[in-house]
């Protein structure tokens, strides 16, 4: 029993993954039937990138939602989605991106596979990272806005070119069980197969290639990061520099330098990491209390 | 309170969220939302 227990506790970010995963994707049905679930629930958002078209999805997408809304002919704000997205991050940051998103998830266990060279970051890092907020302002807010049809509508263009989450989790499940859905396929859907292949390949080896580089939400997610709730402190008179934590995160960050980058997902390996134990989370029944 | 002070920013951002909430929920904005969620979206399975 205690060597579940100790098992449970050396996983538990996954086990927390795979549990809010299949909580918030719980209708069964949608998968056997190839539908998707049409409850009360899907009034409200999930926190992380998870399709409402999803068959199994009981709650709708943020980043769906926002460009839904944004691209109506009504509204052109949207105060529901934008409120919800600080009510996350001023509690969670982009502890949500390491904890509780289902694509993250696939990513962690793609990465797990054993490969010839796993890369610390991919050549261009220090630009690539960007590409998350040109993708957030251009695809998520410029073009649903200002790209209309003639009744005044525009689309959610991140979901339609780009959201690789909404491939793997609704398009491939609802188009294979679905024959008229094969009949319509065309060059769109192989664009986004082409995408999800390309991350899915990447993933092997490197540590979560579209959460550093092209997730918008976890844009929005990390700006929060170094005001949330949920925070790292590192505590000067144990830190002596080492950079043991850097070179343990998964995401190549400096922590003992900036525990609260944009970038961190929150995952703790810093923390579990530091031969001093210097890092806390502000949380924690022993945080720190100097903060550096 | 003390923990109120050391996550001022957080408690204000949290604040100001709860308040864009009300006003979208107000707005009729969750109507869009769920109109949107419970329809297969044709652009997010690459087929719109």
């Amino acid at each position: 029993m205690g060597k579940v227990f100790s098992s449970v506790r050396r996983r538990l970010r996954t086990w927390v993954q795979i549990g809010f995963t299949a909580l918030t994707n719980g209708y069964a049905a949608g998968f056997a039937k190839g539908t998707i679930y049409k409850g009360p629930t899907k009034a409200f958002c999930v926190p992380g990138l998870n399709c409402y078209s999803c068959p199994g999805a009981l709650g709708a997408c943020p980043i769906g939602s926002f460009q839904a809304v944004i691209a109506s002919r009504d509204y052109k704000f949207t105060f529901y989605i934008v409120g919800f997205l600080m009510l996350v991050g001023a509690v969670f940051g982009r502890f949500v991106c390491g904890w509780l998103c289902p694509f993250g998830l696939v990513q962690d266990l793609l990465y797990k596979i054993p490969f010839i060279k796993k890369l610390r970051r991919l050549p261009g890092d220090r630009f690539l990272k960007y590409l998350k907020y040109v993708i957030l302002a251009g695809f998520v807010i410029i073009l649903p806005l200002t790209v209309l049809d003639i009744v005044g509508q525009g689309q959610p263009w991140f979901c339609k070119y780009i959201c690789p989450s909404g491939t793997l989790f609704a398009g491939i499940p609802l188009v294979a069980s679905s024959p008229p859905l094969q009949q319509a396929l065309g060059w769109l859907f192989t664009w986004k197969v082409g995408i999800l292949a390309v991350l899915l390949l990447l993933s092997v080896a490197v540590y979560r290639p579209f959460c550093r580089y092209l997730c918008p939400l976890g844009a929005v997610y990390g700006l929060f990061n170094p005001i949330a709730f949920y925070r790292f402190r590192v505590d000067g008179q144990k830190c002596t520099g080492c950079a043991v934590c850097q070179k343990a995160c998964p995401m190549d960050i400096p922590v003992y330098k900036t525990p609260n980058s944009p970038e961190c997902i929150r995952c703790g390996v810093c923390k579990k990491s530091c031969p001093h134990g210097a890092i806390c989370p502000t949380l924690s029944k022993n945080r720190v209390k100097e903060a550096q | 309170m003390s923990f109120l002070r050391k996550n001022r920013s957080a408690a204000a951002v949290l604040l100001i969220g709860l308040l864009f909430v009300a006003v979208g929920v107000w707005r009729g904005e969750v109507e869009v939302v769920f109109r949107k969620a419970v329809n297969i979206c044709m652009e997010c399975i690459g087929l719109g």
